[in-house]
């Protein structure tokens, strides 16, 4: 199983590490989208330089002038470097200050931090994409890089479920991939309200119901961790080994980097190691108490 | 009319059966359609069927005054509807409605469990089927009580 | 390897004591703020001194669970203990530190970046164990794929005059680790105290050619084998008072697969959550980040501080902490010290020193710790 393992395993991120991954690099708010209720998309410019690279799974630190500093996957196409996208929930006192920054207003970046999808390894294979709530967001490039070289793909399935019909992200994007790239989206919400017409349950409801082929797949997982781990256990159930599953982890963070020590779990630092990490890596650690 | 035996045989539901007992079930089975709308049952009616969904989208709902009928999940391809013809008092205790056309392989309850009575490896196999089934009900409800996308999520301890 | 069978070498050199005065003198005309052992609210603590008369003569330390006395030794030794509550990562690892700071003008950001410090440090009285600690900091701040800018402008420049323990206390535990008491490598020079009825004076082991440089400065004589003798007694004689240890074989798996002992809730009966632990080890490395502002709103700056895995925060993601208990916080630490830091940087992150032992003001003991989950575990299948 290491042999599989040291081959799947996500190379550090292409693009060269900043001079000094502790200064923020200003940015400029270049678009604000609401999402849902809680949740935004802000598409960033640099304030003077050049174009973002970045890998499919990767994070930034974003800075909210004099309020603090936080750790955001990067939601944008790796397709389109000159603009850095990201999605937010507004839950603590620094996205809630992003929630509210307008077109024009400068924001501070640190990043890009951490390993990346397996979007090069799952080449020739069919691709499940499982997410659950905000975790629609960190998959979201990885589903731009293989849906730009849709061919290289077998089947491409995202399994998506939200709390409620009011909570889907990217609802019309979701929409138009179904139709022009042959994406299989499977949607379903834990609480419908009475105008849903859509699946009712939770996501790992939707795995035994769709078409792939479980020995010839490779997952990427992205949700709250209980929601991660059932759905691991009913890949399982389904065929997938859990050699071919990917996860993305989510701990405190401060420095990005693998210094300050807050994003530890076991012998991880989530920062450096992951956050994205094959399942088989992270699965012990997952299933003990307060790690 | 279709051989039902090939259908039920290649179903994950009823891997561990041997064609004999697949023979069997098959003479409890019958082909059905629902329309959009048209429940499949209703809660508190006597429950002597199930259902394998093999086509279509079936809500399963609680009514829930004043919010009126609260779907708590829904079922699709592959899926298996209904277990309260096993046990007594063998009763509904929520409704099915079809939310689109929906064509199902019904089996009959009472036949089944008659069949069962009489030949008890098919009455384990089937009891361990179900099993599977009901434990997998069970899990998605914890996590779905779980909220885990919550702001708050639930079962927190201050 | 045992570290007292290593020899101080022959090209060793001895400097009498009153010399110690000159070998400060030639760091500070080389540049170098001296930072050294001196006596400061009843504890033994490293700050600049400005001359040897603020080195602690005579002066030893009590030291165990949940207690430290400073005692008179009743001779002149200016090392005569062992380690206080400070550790060198307090110079190079500031318990608080301004990374940046940042304005806001027409809505434009701009970065101001950390001013350089000025002089180099000199490091005097360093131990083995805290030797050991630097490099395991190194490791972590300047191996990774980045490397913390601050403690790296200081590291670099930093000049380290080792002392070799002669002496041990009841907390010291650095031999189990192979951390010390005496340093075969890492420093510019290390000094052995030596005295006795007949003499009061230093052999001199040179690490360095910058360490050569200093110690030409000086007078001082080559050492002649009862020197060199003299030293390694004085190395045995630490061995031989270590009054801890800690058995490491199989440790780092027991410890991994204790994750549900029962002793880590006995354990959080005592603790305090108090992080004294974390802020006296000389590893501990964990920091966070404050973001201040001005009241206008147009300038801001972002702090470093000290940051411990026993406080609640330290953990929290939106919704909780993932470690709410204080028996999984005591894990974490343990755990980390003894098991995950050697997964992380190929180590234990615990050299031995026992400030944590002395330090904690309920006395729990991680060799204590370790041995009861030692003995705890089922005897191996014949």
């Amino acid at each position: 199983m290491s042999s599989i393992l040291a081959a799947a395993r996500p190379v550090a991120a292409a693009p060269p590490l900043p001079a000094d991954p502790m200064l923020p690099v200003p940015y400029v708010v270049e678009r604000t989208q609401r999402e849902t209720a809680d949740t935004f998309t802000l598409e960033l410019l640099p304030q003077g330089g050049s174009a973002f690279r970045f890998a499919p799974g990767q994070f930034n630190m974003l800075y909210a002038f004099a309020i603090g500093e936080v750790p955001i996957s990067i939601s944008g196409d790796p397709a389109f470097p000159q603009r850095l996208v990201h999605t937010t929930r507004a839950v603590g006192a620094v996205t809630k200050g992003m929630g509210k920054l307008k077109r024009g207003d400068a924001i501070g970046v640190r990043g890009p931090f951490g390993t990346s999808w397996p979007v090069g390894d799952a080449k020739g294979c069919d691709v499940v994409f499982v997410a659950g709530g905000i975790g629609l967001a960190p998959l979201r490039p990885a589903l731009y890089e293989i849906l730009a070289h849709r061919e290289r793909y077998g089947r491409v399935v995202l399994l998506y479920g939200a709390r409620t019909p009011d909570d889907i992200l990217y609802r019309k994007q979701l929409h138009d991939w179904r139709g022009d790239f042959d994406l299989d989206v499977h949607v379903t919400v834990d609480r419908a309200t009475s105008a849903w017409r859509g699946n009712v349950g939770v996501v790992t409801t939707l795995i035994p119901r769709v078409g792939f082929d479980p020995y010839n797949t490779v997952a990427m997982v992205c949700g709250p961790e209980t929601m991660m781990r059932f759905t691991v256990l009913e890949l399982e159930r389904r065929g997938v080994p859990a050699a071919k599953v990917w996860l993305s982890l989510e701990r405190n963070m401060k420095c990005g980097v693998g210094l300050c020590g807050h994003c530890q779990c076991g012998p991880k630092f989530i920062c450096k190691d992951g956050p994205v990490f094959p399942c088989v890596d992270v699965w012990d650690l997952m299933s003990r108490r307060e790690l | 009319m279709e051989a039902l035996d090939p259908l039920l045989a290649e179903h994950p539901f009823l891997k561990g059966l041997t064609p004999t007992h697949i023979r069997t079930v098959a003479g409890c089975a019958r082909n059905e359609r629902f329309e959009a709308g048209q429940f499949l049952f209703r809660e508190g009616e006597e429950a002597h069927q199930f259902f394998i969904v093999r086509h279509g989208k079936v809500a399963v709902e609680v009514g829930a005054p004043p919010r009126g009928a609260v779907t708590i999940q829904t079922v699709g391809e592959g899926d298996i509807l209904g277990w309260s013809w096993l046990v007594p008092p063998y009763r509904w205790r929520f409704s099915a409605q079809a939310k689109e056309l929906t064509r199902v392989i019904t089996l009959d309850g009472r036949c089944l469990r008659q069949k069962c009575e009489e030949d008890h490896d098919l009455g384990y196999e089937l009891l361990k089927s179900f099993a599977d089934i009901v434990g997998q009900r069970l899990d998605a409800t914890r996590l779905q009580l779980l909220d885990v996308y919550a702001a708050e999520p639930a079962g927190r301890h201050k | 390897m045992n570290a007292s069978e290593e020899a101080p070498g022959a090209s060793s050199r001895v400097v009498e004591a009153q010399e110690i005065s000159a070998l400060l003198d030639a760091l500070f005309e080389s540049g170098y703020r001296v930072l050294g052992p001196t006596v400061k609210g009843g504890a033994i603590v490293y700050d600049e001194i400005a001359s040897a008369a603020r080195l602690p003569a005579g002066v030893g330390q009590e030291q165990t669970n949940g207690r430290y006395r400073l005692r008179q030794r009743g001779d002149g030794a200016l090392f005569g203990y062992t380690v206080g509550p400070h550790a060198w990562k307090k110079f190079l690892f500031p318990a608080s530190l301004r990374l940046f700071g940042m304005t806001r003008q027409k809505k434009a950001l701009h970065v101001e970046s950390r001013a350089p410090d000025a002089r180099p440090d000199a490091f005097v009285g360093v131990r083995s164990c805290d030797l050991a600690a630097i490099a395991r900091q190194d490791r972590v701040f300047l191996e990774g794929p980045y490397s913390d800018s601050a403690y790296r402008a200081r590291r670099e420049k930093a000049l380290i005059v080792a002392v070799q323990c002669g002496e041990a206390e009841s907390t010291c535990f650095c031999s189990s680790l192979g951390t010390g008491p005496r340093a075969a490598a890492g420093f510019d020079l290390a000094l052995t105290e030596l005295l006795d009825a007949g003499r009061h004076d230093f052999l001199v082991e040179v690490g360095t050619d910058r360490g050569a440089k200093i110690l030409q400065r000086i007078d001082s004589r080559p050492a002649k084998p009862e020197d060199l003798e003299a030293a390694r007694a004085a190395t045995r004689r630490a061995e031989a008072g270590m009054g801890r240890t800690l058995d490491l074989a199989g440790l780092k798996d027991l410890l991994t697969a204790s994750n549900d002992s029962p002793r880590w809730e006995q354990i959080a009966e005592r603790c305090l959550s108090c992080a004294n632990c974390t802020m006296v080890c000389p590893t501990c490395f964990c920091a966070t980040v404050e973001d201040a502002s001005d009241l206008t709103g147009a300038s801001a700056e972002r702090w470093r501080r000290w940051d411990s895995c026993h406080t609640l925060d330290f953990s929290y993601i939106h919704g909780g902490s993932v470690r709410r208990s204080a028996s999984a916080r005591y894990r974490q630490w343990m755990t980390h010290k003894l098991a995950t830091w050697v997964d992380q940087f190929g180590e234990t992150g615990c050299v031995g020193c026992g400030r944590c032992i002395t330090w904690c003001p309920v006395g729990i003991d991680l060799t204590e710790e370790a041995r009861v989950l030692q003995e705890a575990r089922p005897a191996p299948a014949a």
